[in-house]
């Protein structure tokens, strides 16, 4: 509520989000709010719903006059939005049955004396706040005179603003957007709302518009509304800051392990993920991978597919070993289907939103979002995608969409409807021909807040689930399928011829080194004997040696010769 | 014409407001000029009694009702219209 924050007139909230945060609070209180629009644009309900709402919300009774259809059938009408009205009609909330009867004579001028005096009382009776005079043009018709009508609508808003209540007038538009009658109230309220229903290329599509407020700021521009199963839903303003869910650094698992690693742990709780492709790229399948992830933690899961039967998916999952079934007949996983040229993309944002909440989803798939662009709905699309993803945020729900891509080639990455840039990771799928094969090949495009791998891998489905091949690249050409295969195979035989070798090559070096070392033995022993021989030798000479000298000696004494034993030796060597 | 039944009128009415003025004036008139001395005329004022409003489910006033004879009969405005009202509850005008 971005716009409340400012000073401006006092506020009563009627509990329909969007239409609070576009007025920034609620509609004036105890002024008067025109809401006019066509057949069918939603008045009586926009009005019902905000009076049940400060009933039932904020303890403020309320009176709501009818005067076009019967109170019975408006009560009835309610019932099937689920809004329990006996319970809060005894002390908040009073039905005045103001249709004139179609038998009424006229005979002069009237007013609304007798209606306002009756109100007077009840309001007193019920401390009412709040009051719904609704489809005030079906009486304003029968005073049939311009005069009386300004008069009447003059009255009446004197009287609601000296009463004080939150008052909300409906009336019919005629085409141009001014009220059939009285188109003087636009000029007299405080706050004038108004409603539109139209057909787009077969679709229907509602909007509401907030043409005035005095003294307050509002969204000016024409915001979807949806007549949802639980009553109006109006989109409201789009708030970035503020209202979300504290962020999360925490990881859920893709479903496929290597996948996980590639992304650094999984994706992120609570991001928008993205998943593009050409038809057949298990875009789905990974949406299944992820849910089945989920449920496997025991988290609570919705698949929301628009293309295919849930029995369908359930089946066809199950051939690549995601079991779905097990899962849904726990209440873990809630499937659903719908077509998406049924209804308008924002009727189908609303019904999702619906039975999350219904399934107390963490983790959401919507499979294909790019159905909801369909026909009709490329206008509104945007818009509900970007809130789609809000809202998923807001609530801490991971929320998975692929979306069909018609282009092959990378440079066609680009989603028909833009969330490629909301999305905080997109995974593209594509198929890559080459060697006669059709392969499927994925990429991280972006990952907002992860160092992801930059690498393109091969998506493999098979009877024992969903992996990653790395790719080979060869040339600059990435290898898949049976080209990787062949690659693989060969990078093995390879592997083992290299085994081979090595081991023979081992097995020649042990024996020459055996034999070497048997050679070494020899020499060795050669050597030592060689030593020994010397040693001998030298042990030999020494001994000859001394006995010559002794011997020498011997002779000298027995010569009694002085001769230099020197020259005597060297005479006789 | 003889033993023509008195008629029963109730008249709701706001105060003092023009129309409801207005129709009391008329019917008044109206009952003096076609039926003399038959006729009864109750008039409730809803802003002293606004829970008749509801309960008769009166809301646009004035409120003219022919309570007798029967078929009873409504009216609203303020009976400016003389004709209408005549021929409404039924009564021939005298001449």
């Amino acid at each position: 509520m971005s716009l409340a924050v400012r000073r401006s007139v006092p506020k009563s909230l009627t509990g329909i989000d969007g239409l609070d945060s576009m007025t920034g609070g609620g509609l004036p209180t105890g002024r008067v709010t025109l809401v006019e629009g066509g057949p069918g644009a939603g008045k009586t309900l926009l009005a019902l719903q905000s009076l049940v709402n400060g009933a039932r919300q904020f303890n403020q009774p309320g009176i709501f006059v009818a005067f076009e259809e019967s109170a019975a059938r408006i009560k009835a009408n309610a019932a099937t939005f689920g809004w329990d009205l006996d319970s809060l009609q005894r002390k908040k909330l009073f039905f005045l049955d103001a249709k004139p009867t179609p038998d009424l004579v006229q005979a002069g001028a009237f007013d609304l004396g007798g209606l306002l005096a009756a109100v007077d009382a009840k309001a007193r009776q019920l401390r009412a706040k709040r009051i719904v005079f609704d489809a005030l043009d079906v009486v304003l018709t029968l005073l049939n005179n311009p005069d009386a009508e300004r008069r009447e609508i003059y009255r009446l808003h004197e009287w609601l603003l000296a009463r004080g209540m939150t008052a909300i007038i409906t009336a019919k538009a005629v085409v141009g957007g001014a009220p059939a009658q009285g188109s003087q109230l636009q000029f007299m309220v405080d706050c004038a709302i108004a409603l539109s229903h139209h057909e787009v290329d077969g679709v229907s599509q509602r909007g509401l518009r907030i043409l005035k407020y005095r003294g307050s700021e509002f969204a000016e521009n024409r915001s979807p509304l949806v007549i949802a199963s639980h009553g109006v839903e109006v989109a409201g303003l789009r708030q970035l800051a503020g209202g979300y869910q504290p962020v999360v650094s925490e990881r859920v698992s893709t479903g496929v392990v290597r996948l996980d690693t590639m992304l650094g742990g999984g994706y992120y709780r609570g991001a928008s993920i993205l998943i593009t492709g050409a038809p057949g790229t298990a875009k789905t399948t990974l949406g299944g991978a992820f849910v089945e992830a989920a449920c496997r933690r025991g988290e609570r899961a919705l698949f929301v597919s628009f293309d295919s039967d849930t029995g369908e998916i359930v089946r066809n999952l199950k051939s690549v070993n995601i079991d779905l079934d097990r899962y849904r007949r726990r209440g873990l996983l809630r499937l659903t289907s719908a077509r998406a040229g049924a209804s308008s993309a924002e009727v189908h944002f609303s019904h999702i939103k619906q039975l999350a909440i219904e399934q107390r989803a963490r983790c959401l798939v919507i499979d294909p979002l790019s159905a909801v662009s369909k026909q009709g709905n490329q206008l509104t699309a945007n818009g509900v995608v970007e809130r789609l993803t809000d809202w998923a945020k807001a609530h801490g729900i991971t929320l998975l969409c692929s979306s069909l891509l018609d282009g092959l080639l990378p440079d066609a990455e680009r989603s028909p409807v833009q969330i490629s840039t909301i999305a905080d990771t997109w995974i593209h799928l594509n198929y890559l021909v080459n060697g006669g094969e059709r392969n499927r090949a994925l990429t991280i495009i972006k990952s907002r807040g992860t160092a992801h791998s930059n690498q393109v891998r091969e998506l493999v489905l098979s009877g024992t689930g969903l992996t990653l091949t790395d790719v080979y690249t060869e040339g600059g050409a990435v290898l898949m399928g049976a080209l990787r295969w062949e690659k693989e195979q060969e990078a093995v035989a390879q592997r083992q011829r290299q085994a081979i070798e090595s081991h023979r090559r081992l097995s020649e070096l042990d024996k020459r080194a055996a034999r070497l070392s048997a050679r070494k033995d020899v020499l060795e022993q050669a050597l030592e004997s060689t030593r020994g021989e010397r040693a001998a030798l030298r042990e030999a000479h020494v001994a000859l040696d001394t006995a010559r000298r002794s011997r020498d000696a011997s002779l000298r004494n027995l010569r009694r010769a002085d001769a230099s034993p020197a020259r005597g030796k060297k005479a006789r060597s | 014409m003889k033993a023509a039944p008195v008629v029963r009128f109730r008249l709701y009415v706001t105060g003092g407001g023009p129309n409801s003025v207005l129709a009391v004036a008329n019917l008044k008139a109206l009952c003096n000029t076609h039926l003399p001395k038959r006729h009864e005329i109750e008039i409730i004022d809803l802003l002293l009694h606004p829970n008749r409003a509801l309960e008769d489910q009166v809301l646009l006033t004035p409120t003219l009702v022919k309570l007798s004879p029967r078929p009873s009969r409504r009216v609203i405005g303020n009976l400016s219209q003389e004709a209408t009202v005549l021929l409404a509850c039924g009564i021939t005008a005298t001449r």
